[in-house]
């Protein structure tokens, strides 16, 4: 077996050196009754080859979105992500470290952290992030019951715009913990009246912007709303490339921004993993969950790193932690980070910039369609198209032709027929012109 | 000043540096060892390290929600990123590197196959919601890892969908909170070990159940007696109890199949935390003792490496009483087709709780999971967890009579705890202890954990270590508690000596909290 070092004769060396006749003497804890006496019921080991070519077999049975004219989006997007980013992740000493509880010997991964907290707080426009959450889903979980700490309450209204997931999400961890939400109905145009909702025992508010159907938000009046009551906003969202050209949160008065970062130097990876960025305002960092990456000096007084305010945390408060949450994605981080780095201040704009244009480019393309016409008044990367037939019928025809033409409503609202001839449309940098030809001749020919 | 756990808070004043021979730089640099800025002091915001052509004039349909401020995102170019991306990962250490023995964490051997495997496009590049005709394949691994993660632990369902460890407790709990939900049942509380991760307790409160700690009997284990008696003090109201097993101490729990009896008739459920199923693959399985819930940490036992602190991964075995609970999404196999059923639908027999996340969990994980799962095989596993609890004892064996064993009555299992007993009148805490093994190229173990004994150290080397390897550590570890008992403090009481930086100052970090860049303040400011 190619991954264990030791011979038969070094085990019965060492076992001698313990003192035990057999490695069983060692399980002598587990009760007779309940030992395994059989293998397990699974194949023998395989070699290398046999392995790589077992995978490629599976593999080769998925339709990649690279092959193909791609158009889905709903919160995973496919975005070209520059090479050395797969380089540095896979670097041993990133890859094969763990959480960096000795940081005399894990500056590397505490300096990316800082660097990592840096630019997620620069790029919402808010005074602290954290070290990342698993995704931008179980971030909107976190950032409620960060919102009831806060408050002292316990009733979150939530958005028609949001993810449906992101809403199950938060319904499932509110429905566990007796805590109240209040749901608006799917949202498509972006016309909600949610302010109306707000009253005094509301904790918080969760909107997306770029909404769910891609609807931008001013979320402004919400902020003002919220703050008036003693409520806090969460603003959410699944796109994060849109904060290279869009009002970031924080501007608008955001206390708690939460969004998914795979776009940023994370492939696709069927839904995960995933990064999820967390950002609040200075005063309520003690009420953060997750883990915190701050600068201290050493003995000799030189600049470093650790890890912070972990009395927050589950390891040291236990059942009082601000969240169980252990460890972080550090690697989708470290990705995010690197292309985030080469990307900068101009490279993020002109990336948002490309993905709006070619997004405006071909939502022009698609309203001159009979049959088809876009919702959005206003959008980044992703829309929302109304078909005259059922929007699943249509991608799974478009599939046929190989082309994934976008996400239908549907599969993420199956019980809402008003949303049933809805399709998301999503368009990057990695989009082509022949891409959306396509996609325009094929939708002509079917709607 | 040291915190309840007895490990001191801040580093040790006047360290004096021993390292002191060495005559200072004019960089600060040390040959290999590179001083590295941050990317806010290097970087420019006015150049990009990714080339990208300006789009044509084009009508914006912001409506109004464009930026009206600057980022403040500074870029590097391609080869500065690269050089300061290479010189921060020379600042870590790493299981390519060395023997990385912290307890609970099993940080073994990372293979390449599995990281090429997770990059094929036919994996990495496949979006979770485009159609399900075309994710055949994807589903069909998931559907597969599944399967041999109920045949380990001879459970009956599985639920992939978790991100990690403490993902899936909650998951596991809440499965247990729905089925009790359904028997019309509402206890209010846990039953939780002390010696139990942290993440149990506060995994708990989040289902805002109240945590019963559960005293460890003098031998490390739990005793069945004990949980009676607490059953009976808190009749009708226990929801269930979270066992480690292997626990933390790196004790098999001799009972333990008879407290999932009292637990099952006391209408509880028996949790267990999964974190130390790298001892028992092929020995034992949690379905035959009694568990009803565990979650599965793919980032050790799976070898889906753990990243500097993620992503991992925490699917949830349940067994045939919680299977109907568990959350969407799921795979499900018709005829030679895989189906994933993401929304509630009819079929009579499941009752989904909700939903952990979105999307359908980590497949990245996945992917490398089911590659080491297919390279070990039913009898690569069962040697795998064989050699990781050999070379715990035979680590212990080398140690015993140097070091202190809290529990020597229990064989250990993939992990050996020591306690600082042995450290007594020494002058070295298991902190300085632990920083003195960074001067000898290790990697401490776990440390203060877990909290049943005093200054713990909790050693796990997983069986990727040679013999070689093994009696090297053994060698090291017997210099430097020789060195302690000697009187020579100052080898640990200042340690580390030889890393990119001295002791860290922890406390300094937590009063003042710089968690995000800031220009240096004017001259004026900073003279204050």
């Amino acid at each position: 077996m190619r991954y264990l070092p030791h011979t038969d004769q070094d085990r019965a060396d060492m076992l001698a050196r313990i003192g035990v006749g057999s490695i069983d003497d060692l399980f002598a804890d587990i009760p007779a009754d309940k030992r395994l006496k059989a293998p397990l019921d699974l194949p023998p080991h395989c070699g290398e080859m046999e392995v790589a070519r077992m995978m490629r077999g599976l593999a080769a049975k998925n339709l990649s979105a690279v092959e193909t004219p791609f158009f889905a989006g709903a919160g995973a997007y496919r975005h070209h992500v520059p090479a050395m980013v797969d380089h540095i992740i896979q670097r041993s000493e990133f890859l094969t470290s763990y959480t960096p509880y000795q940081p005399e010997i894990t500056q590397g991964t505490l300096q990316y952290l800082f660097e990592f907290q840096t630019q997620v707080a620069n790029l919402t426009a808010m005074d602290v992030a954290n070290a990342s959450m698993y995704d931008g889903s179980t971030g909107t979980g976190e950032a409620v019951l960060m919102a009831h700490r806060v408050t002292r309450r316990n009733k979150a209204v939530i958005s028609g715009g949001l993810h449906p997931q992101y809403r199950a999400v938060v319904e499932n961890l509110s429905q566990m913990a007796d805590d109240r939400l209040d749901i608006l109905p799917p949202d498509p145009a972006g016309s909600e009246d949610i302010i109306a909702r707000i009253d005094d025992e509301t904790s918080c508010v969760v909107v997306q912007s770029p909404s769910f159907y891609g609807q931008l938000i001013d979320m402004k009046p919400i902020a003002e709303a919220c703050h008036a009551k003693g409520a806090l906003l969460v603003a959410v969202f699944t796109e994060v490339v849109s904060l290279g050209l869009i009002e970031p949160p924080g501007a608008q008065g955001a206390d708690i921004v939460v969004g998914e970062g795979q776009s940023i130097g994370n492939g696709l990876n069927f839904g995960g993993p995933y990064v999820g960025l967390f950002a609040t305002r200075q005063k309520y960092v003690r009420q953060m969950p997750g883990r915190l990456c701050g600068e201290t000096v050493d003995a000799e007084g030189s600049r470093g790193f650790v890890l912070t305010l972990s009395t927050r945390e589950q390891h040291i408060r236990r059942d009082k932690a601000t969240s169980n949450i252990c460890t972080n994605s550090g690697l989708c981080c470290l990705a995010f980070t690197v292309h985030m780095t080469l990307l900068g201040e101009a490279g993020i704009t002109r990336l948002a910039r490309i993905n709006h244009a070619k997004a405006c480019r071909l939502a022009e393309r698609l309203d001159a369609i009979t049959g088809v016409s876009v919702i959005n008044e206003s959008f980044f990367n992703e829309f929302t198209v109304r078909l005259s037939e059922d929007a699943a019928e249509t991608v799974e025809r478009l599939t046929e032709r190989g082309i994934v033409a976008g996400v239908p409503v549907s599969r993420l609202e199956p019980h809402n027929p008003d949303l049933a001839d809805m399709l998301l449309v999503a368009v990057t940098e990695t989009t082509t012109d022949d891409e959306m030809d396509r996609l325009v001749t094929a939708l002509q020919e079917v709607a | 000043m040291v915190n309840s756990q007895g490990r001191p808070t801040q580093p040790q004043a006047g360290s004096e540096n021993s390292s002191g021979t060495d005559r200072p730089t004019f960089t600060g640099n040390r040959a290999l060892q590179l001083e590295e800025p941050l990317i806010f002091e290097t970087g420019r915001t006015d150049i990009t390290g990714v080339d990208l052509a300006e789009p044509d004039e084009f009508a914006s349909r912001l409506g109004g929600h464009g930026r009206t401020a600057p980022i403040d995102l500074p870029a590097l170019s391609e080869p500065e990123a690269m050089r300061h991306y290479v010189r921060l990962s020379q600042k870590n250490y790493a299981i390519d590197m060395g023997l990385y023995p912290l307890g609970s964490c099993t940080m073994k051997h990372n293979p390449r196959l599995n990281e090429q495997s997770a990059r094929l496009p036919g994996f990495s590049d496949i979006h979770p919601l485009q159609p399900q005709s075309t994710v055949q394949g994807a589903l069909e691994l998931i559907h597969e890892l599944g399967r041999w993660l109920v045949t380990i632990t001879g459970m009956q369902a599985v639920a992939m969908s978790p991100k990690a460890g403490a993902h899936g407790e909650l998951c596991g709990m809440m499965a247990i909170k729905a089925a009790l939900t359904a028997r019309g049942k509402t206890p209010t509380k846990v039953l939780v070990p002390e010696s139990a991760h942290g993440t149990n307790p506060a995994t708990a409160a989040l289902l805002r159940y109240s945590v019963v700690d559960v005293p460890a009997r003098k031998d490390g284990t739990v005793g069945a007696d004990e949980v009676k008696r607490l059953i009976a003090e808190h009749a009708g109201d226990i929801a269930a109890i979270m066992l480690t097993n292997p626990n933390t101490c790196g004790l098999f729990e001799p009972e333990i199949a008879e407290i999932a009896e009292a637990v099952h008739e006391a209408g509880g459920f028996f949790y267990c935390d999964g974190a130390n199923l790298n001892a028992i693959m092929g020995k034992a399985r949690p379905g035959d003792l009694g568990v009803d819930a565990m979650h599965i940490n793919l980032h050790k036992t799976f070898s889906t490496p753990h990243g500097g602190g993620g992503p991992g991964a925490g699917p949830v075995v349940l067994s045939g009483a919680l299977a109907p609970f568990a959350p969407l999404p799921f795979v499900e196999k018709d005829g030679n087709a895989y189906r994933l059923v993401e929304t509630e639908h009819d079929d009579g027999g499941s009752h989904p709780f909700g939903r952990m996340t979105a999307f359908h969990g980590q497949m990245g994980m996945f992917v490398r999971a089911y590659a080491w799962m297919l390279s070990h095989g039913s009898d690569g596993m069962k040697q795998a967890s064989e050699d990781a609890v050999l070379n715990a004892n035979y680590v212990r064996a080398g140690l015993a009579d140097l070091m202190s064993l809290p529990y020597p009555d229990h064989p250990s299992m993939h992990e050996v705890l020591f306690d600082d007993s042995f450290l007594k009148d020494t002058g070295v805490s298991t902190l300085d202890f632990a920083k003195a093994m960074i001067d000898e190229g290790y990697h401490p173990m776990t440390m203060y954990f877990p909290l049943v004994v005093h200054g713990a150290l909790l050693i796990e080397p997983t069986e990727s270590e040679s013999r070689a390897s093994l009696d090297l550590f053994i060698a090291t570890m017997r210099d430097l508690v020789m060195a302690a008992k000697g009187g020579e403090s100052e080898r640990f009481t200042g340690a580390p000596h030889f890393a990119p930086r001295r002791r860290l100052d922890e406390t300094r970090a937590a009063r003042n909290p710089i968690l995000k860049w800031a220009p240096p303040a004017p001259y004026e400011e900073a003279a204050e």
